[in-house]
């Protein structure tokens, strides 16, 4: 009974695994962009929404909703003044750039907001739970899950399904033919960096909600981010969820042997998959 | 006939390596005359200087953009740590299990990470490290997740330190520190002459090749595979060596800190971006403005660091080849004569010398 | 309608064009033919603003379009088939013919189902990835996602490249439909007769120079070997 609930909320965990995964998967499908930064934008959008919930005592839910056209703004014009101008064949200098944005965040935070912990408070949700039968689950993780699950539908849906998605999709294949059919792909870019922010807003608020956080947490959300999306395969957006499953899994599972091996696991699955599958298990014909 | 022959010297290469042994001549006397703060502050550069310029040698001219160099400096001083404690060595001498520790663990790294591609090699190397300061971190023995300190003992004992302290009328410590000091010297020395004589020889040439084209570098022979994983391990070697030298000098050890991706992965990047990529100059460069910057602003702690943060981006967008790139570029003046040109001598007319540039 | 003047384009150090003035009127259909490496698709390409030059060295409709990005110039109704076809692969056949009008529509006479109607094997091949299909039937593809704008100005870069004969005919009967819609066309050909058979004025490059230009009536065949391989061939 303790191995099926281990597992259960290892699937739970793997949502909000993949909710830090999302806009990175996005962002790496379509322009191949490391960005280092994203484990510290999505702790940056959590400072936000904190800071929207004290001036405004609304429900996080409500200001994480405020919050996110402000970091789709940011998102756009990050990407459309800044990494536009370093994106290219060579990996270095977005690495660099976004490496740098990285320790940027993190002091610049840490001297607006000081190294204390903070939480969201989310009142009576916190500890909310229900039964389902053979084990009982947190309405929190399954709120996290499913708002994971409806995360990549929704994104799903534009990706392939709607003229963005096509031109997405057109940008990331050819970006010289792309602009042949009249589409910019630096506006391209720069939407699609703004669309990952508004899920970092998504991502930045469960984990808010559910542990708490201070501006140096970040780099290690990016870790967990990163192997959801390369075990799922560049370009698969359920896969990025399968993968965020696999590590959380990985965790619990390891967390339940002894607690000091909760991280390790999950890197040992990340490894372990990418020996048999360098290139992630549902990676795109095209590459 | 013409008489072509391949050299790489020029003036300016010429008068600098004059100009380098004169300066490692005045560093190997140094310390007959500095002080104990600057002496410390050479160490630091010095061994930054060494990591960067291995950094610089994988990335900038192998290709491998690594973001787990800092598994190696871990893994290098653990390895010294556990010779000295276990089997009760020098620390010297057990620095160079450092750099044989870092060996072993590269090559199932360079196993695994040699399978993935550009963004998924540089996680990949990166969540290797992390494993292994996870995995460090059960070793109790060595202090486990808190760490622990070289023994008084081993420290209070170390070859050569009574002979300096003699000699330089100094107290055991800062003899200690001398010591470290002329270690780390001959390290930057050895491993930028080791690297030097790489890229001047053959294999340091098809390095390039393989950097610039992989598939059209094997296309002409090049064996790709042996090439990188050759750099790779030595530099991983090297990487160790000057791991287990900090922490020689350092004598007190954590998994947090010895496994640390700020210190010893971000801050190298810095320095190899900041002076310049690619070139065997820019990490000299960039290692003096790093090390102004920390003495001047290390007060401001965290804005020292945030400014650190937006100089690189803002280097990258308008000097992607580092402020050494910016100089070369306008003067096309090289310290470290790597770059072949023909030399072509018509026997009938006086020779020739053409700049061997080819249209892009 | 369109005009290039003095047209000069260069990758790094290499020139390619060296002043090249063209021009192409409203309906026309205008042929341009060289060798390989005579200029001729990098034409094409600072036409379509793939390659940026000075403003006023291409001049549309009265506009100086020569230092406009790909898209602004799509925009203003110039569309081109790109040498090679470049469909993209992640699209399906429908959908690289839908992107190819998501921007502009223009008048509306080109859409999916008169499109299909030109192309019936298109319409049958409607989901398949563009890739997966025969050359002529990508290039048929190519030429439709062109059509889809509704350009005042068509550019056919190559298009009868590495097609059998047979399809190559398929294709080229196509044309006189999208003429009659009042598109002009530009043709990029190594298939001198096949130009010929279809323009109505010609230009031959070689070297980067225009060394034949008039209509393709009068073209006699020792002229165009003289432009064609230059007077010392």
């Amino acid at each position: 009974m303790i191995w099926l609930d281990t597992v259960v909320q290892g699937l739970l965990l793997g949502g909000l695994y993949a909710l830090f995964a999302a806009g990175l998967s996005l962002v790496f499908g379509i322009m191949r962009l490391v960005n280092l930064a994203h484990g510290d934008l999505i702790i940056f959008a959590a400072f936000l929404i904190l800071v929207v919930v004290e001036l405004t005592g609304l429900n996080p839910f409500l200001c994480a909703l405020i919050a996110a056209p402000a970091l789709f703004a940011f998102g756009w014009a990050l990407q459309r003044f800044v990494l536009n101008r370093v994106l290219g064949k060579d990996i270095l200098p977005p690495l660099l750039v976004t490496f740098g944005l990285s320790v940027a965040l993190q002091n610049g935070m840490l001297e607006v907001f000081s190294a204390d912990s903070r939480r969201i408070r989310a009142g009576a949700l916190e500890s909310a739970s229900i039964d389902l039968g053979p084990v009982t689950v947190g309405i929190m993780p399954l709120l996290t899950f499913a708002s994971a699950v409806l995360v990549i539908f929704a994104l799903n849906r534009i990706f392939y399904f709607s003229a963005l998605g096509r031109a997405f999709r057109a940008t990331s294949d050819d970006a010289v033919t792309a602009s042949l059919m009249g589409i910019d792909p630096r506006s391209v870019f720069a939407i699609a960096t703004g669309l990952a922010m508004v899920t970092v807003t998504i991502a930045a608020l469960y984990l808010g909600m559910r542990s708490n956080f201070d501006p140096s947490v970040g780099p290690a959300r990016l870790i967990y981010a990163f192997e959801a999306v390369i075990i799922g395969g560049l370009g698969s957006l359920w896969g990025t969820l399968l993968g965020g499953a696999i590590i959380g899994v990985a965790q619990t599972v390891g967390a339940q042997i002894n607690p000091e091996w909760q991280v390790l696991t999950g890197h040992l699955a990340f490894l372990v998959v990418l020996l048999v599958r360098p290139r992630g298990l549902f990676p795109r014909a095209v590459d | 006939m013409m008489q072509v022959t391949v050299t790489a010297r020029t003036r300016a290469s010429t008068l600098a390596g004059v100009a380098a042994l004169g300066l490692i001549g005045l560093g190997v006397i140094l310390p007959a005359f500095a002080s104990r703060s600057l002496i410390q502050d050479l160490f630091f550069i010095l061994t930054m200087l060494t990591l960067a310029q291995v950094w610089n040698l994988i990335a900038g001219y192998g290709g491998m953009v690594s973001v787990g160099q800092q598994a190696f400096v871990g893994i290098g001083a653990y390895a010294m740590f556990a010779g000295v404690i276990l089997w009760g060595w020098d620390p010297v001498p057990a620095i160079l299990l450092g750099g044989v520790a870092a060996l072993v663990l590269a090559v199932p790294m360079a196993f695994f990470a040699f399978r993935l591609q550009g963004a998924y090699f540089a996680i990949g190397t990166w969540v290797i490290a992390e494993v292994t300061r996870l995995l460090v971190a059960q070793w109790k023995t060595l202090g486990g997740g808190t760490g622990t300190s070289l023994p008084r003992e081993a420290t209070a004992d170390i070859i050569g330190v009574d002979a300096l302290a003699r000699l330089f009328g100094l107290r055991d410590a800062a003899a200690r520190d001398v010591l470290a000091y002329w270690l780390a010297l001959a390290l930057a020395v050895g491993t930028m002459a080791a690297i030097y004589a790489l890229l001047r020889s053959r294999n340091g040439l098809a390095l390039a090749a393989v950097r610039d084209n992989d598939n059209a570098a094997r296309s002409v022979g090049v064996d790709a595979v042996r090439l990188k994983w050759l750099v790779f391990l030595a530099a991983a070697a090297m990487t160790g060596l000057v791991g287990a030298l900090i922490y020689v000098q350092t004598a007190r050890i954590s998994p947090d800190a010895a496994f640390s991706v700020t210190n010893w992965t971000a801050y190298v990047i810095f320095i190899v971006v900041i002076g310049g990529i690619g070139r065997l100059e820019g990490p000299i460069v960039g290692v003096i403005v790093f090390w102004g910057l920390q003495t001047a602003f290390a007060d401001y702690g965290s804005w020292y660091l945030l400014a650190l943060g937006l100089i690189a981006i803002v280097v990258m967008l308008f000097a992607p080849r580092g402020l050494w790139g910016l100089f070369a570029d306008r003067t096309q003046i090289a310290l470290f004569a790597v770059q072949r040109r023909l030399v072509v001598e018509n026997p009938s007319a006086t020779p020739r010398k053409t700049n061997g540039k080819a249209a892009p | 309608m369109l005009q290039t003047h003095a047209l000069t384009a260069a990758y790094g150090q290499f020139k390619a064009l060296f002043g090249i003035d063209i021009e192409v009127g409203p309906g026309e259909c205008v042929a341009i033919i060289g060798a390989n490496g005579a200029g001729k698709t990098t034409l094409l390409r600072s036409i379509s603003g793939v390659l940026r030059n000075v403003p006023g060295m291409v001049m549309h409709m009265g506009e100086a379009i020569g230092a406009m990005p790909a898209d602004a110039v799509m925009r203003r109704g110039i569309a081109m088939v790109p040498e090679g076809r470049r469909l993209f692969p992640s699209l399906s056949v429908e959908e690289n013919l839908l992107i190819g009008g998501q921007v502009r529509r223009g008048d509306g006479r080109w859409t999916l189902e008169t499109v299909y109607q030109l192309f019936p094997i298109l319409k049958e091949r409607r989901l398949s990835p563009g890739t997966a299909l025969s050359g002529g039937q990508q290039q048929m593809v190519a030429i439709g996602r062109a059509l889809m704008s509704n350009p005042a100005l068509l550019l056919c870069d190559e298009i009868s490249l590495g097609l059998a004969p047979v399809v190559i005919r398929d294709i080229y009967a196509a044309l006189p439909r999208i003429r009659e819609t009042g598109a002009a066309v530009v043709i990029v050909e190594q298939d001198i007769a096949r130009a010929l058979s279809v323009a109505d004025r010609v230009y031959c490059l070689m070297e980067g120079r225009v060394t034949l230009a008039g209509p393709a009536a009068g073209i006699t065949r020792e002229a165009v070997h003289a432009a064609y391989f230059g007077e010392a061939a």
